[in-house]
């Protein structure tokens, strides 16, 4: 039957989806078919009443203005940050190019690496925000057993990679669980541990070319807000260990899962 | 303040709750402006953005819950015609559902299907849009955009015959 052509692309009628050429083709249809036009009436209807219906929720103008001092004061501090950076000197003077150019490529150097700092600093700073808020958190897991084998499964689906945690078994740590979380909009696996009275949070994330630009170093142990945070990548995954416990401890951590990542 | 009005109502419907609503378009906000170095200038803003929110809200406790609870079919499921009706154009125009109970239908449906749906018809996202926002291929797209009307147009039948 002719229809069978031409419902399937009702949709894309309605959502205005099809290329000008299908729509008039869509349209002469229309005018001779009633089956498919009473399909599409309903369709348009039913999208038109959607819109108008969905429009549910509206803020209270407190949380409005709320908001809006919020990002008032961040644009503030951007400004802030912003004015400092030093202006570019203008030179007229054709001998000085030569060591202008120079001071350029100099600069460049220095910019390229800054950037690349401020970046991996701020994506260190993203992960001990959410370690932090995680100790706060009621349930801090999603997923709670110490069993490894019951924590991996659990991140099937939800994390577009594969990975493996470490035995425990004769070492200090203990395994608290697992939940999903998220790095600059990519979904990652985000472990905690238990050691003493400390918690330590793993996350794992895919090494994407922002996270394996911002840690160009490749390994890295840092001090963040008093944390102590190390990184490595290997097998195309980007791995972080983010605690207060000693350093000792952190690499220890460390050491485990690189082994496990190889093994 | 950009897109405030359809990320709270996004986010309502997400979450039906005012106050888990509030927080995640504050924490939407706080990131986008965290985060606005990553935003490539010259692609989709509106994107970018609505990801963020529903990135926010798949990790929240009732976006975990949420999602939890997948359909059985497959989302490379063609996407069938459907079934002959008995309708007609006057039938569809007397027979037009309410604000109410176009609302409890959405509220009913899988929030795979209730966010492409909000997206298309309220935010009047293309499929390209919808398609970055989400994360999910075009042709997913169209799939889980003709299963949520699907289910839409049963549920509203059925309130009607009920």
């Amino acid at each position: 039957m002719a229809s069978d052509i031409w419902q399937p692309k009702i949709d894309r009628y309605v959502d205005a989806e099809l290329s000008e050429e299908e729509m008039r083709a869509m349209d002469a249809h229309l005018r001779e078919c009633s089956s498919c036009a009473v399909q599409a009436l309903r369709q348009m209807r039913l999208k038109h009443d959607t819109k108008l219906a969905a429009r549910r929720y509206a803020s209270s103008p407190q949380f409005r203005r709320k908001i809006a001092d919020q990002v008032i004061a961040n644009q503030v501090i951007a400004d802030q940050v912003g004015a400092r950076r030093p202006v570019p000197w203008r030179w007229g003077w054709a001998p000085l190019l030569a060591a202008a150019a120079m001071v350029l490529l100099v600069a460049g150097i220095f910019l390229s690496r800054s950037s690349e700092q401020a970046r991996s600093g701020q994506l260190l700073s993203e992960l001990t925000d959410i370690h932090v808020a995680n100790l706060a958190a009621s349930t801090p897991v999603d997923v709670v057993s110490s069993d490894r084998h019951t924590v991996k499964p659990w991140f099937q689906g939800k994390v577009p990679f594969s990975f493996n945690l470490p035995e425990l078994a004769g070492s200090p740590f203990t395994l608290v669980g697992g939940r999903l979380t998220y790095l600059d909009h990519e979904p990652g696996a985000h472990l905690i541990y238990n050691i003493g009275a400390h918690h330590i949070s793993v996350f794992v994330f895919r090494d994407q070319p922002d996270l394996a630009h911002a840690f160009s170093t490749g390994e890295s142990s840092k001090d963040v807000l008093k944390f102590h945070v190390e990184s490595w990548s290997a097998h195309e995954l980007r791995y972080f260990v983010v605690g207060d416990a000693s350093d000792e401890s952190i690499h220890q951590l460390t050491s485990m899962w690189k082994e496990a990542g190889n093994s | 303040m950009p897109l405030f009005d359809s990320l709270y109502n996004f986010a309502g419907w997400l979450t039906g709750n005012r106050e888990e609503a509030e927080d995640l378009v504050q924490e939407t906000y706080l990131k986008a402006l965290k985060g606005f170095s990553s935003f490539q200038q010259g692609t989709n803003f509106r994107a970018w953005i609505f990801r963020i929110l529903r990135n926010a809200f798949l990790t929240s406790r009732t976006g975990l819950k949420a999602t939890r609870t997948v359909p059985l079919e497959s989302d490379d499921e063609e996407t069938a015609v459907a079934s002959a009706t008995m309708d007609t154009p006057e039938s569809i125009l007397l027979g037009r559902a309410s604000q109410e109970a176009i609302q409890a239908a959405l509220g009913k449906l899988p929030v795979i299907f209730r966010e492409v749906l909000l997206l298309s018809d309220v935010e009047e996202m293309s499929y390209q849009e919808i398609s970055e926002t989400v994360s999910i291929p075009i042709g997913t797209v169209m799939s889980r955009l003709y299963r949520a009307r699907r289910a839409m147009r049963e549920e509203l039948q059925g309130a009607s015959n009920g």
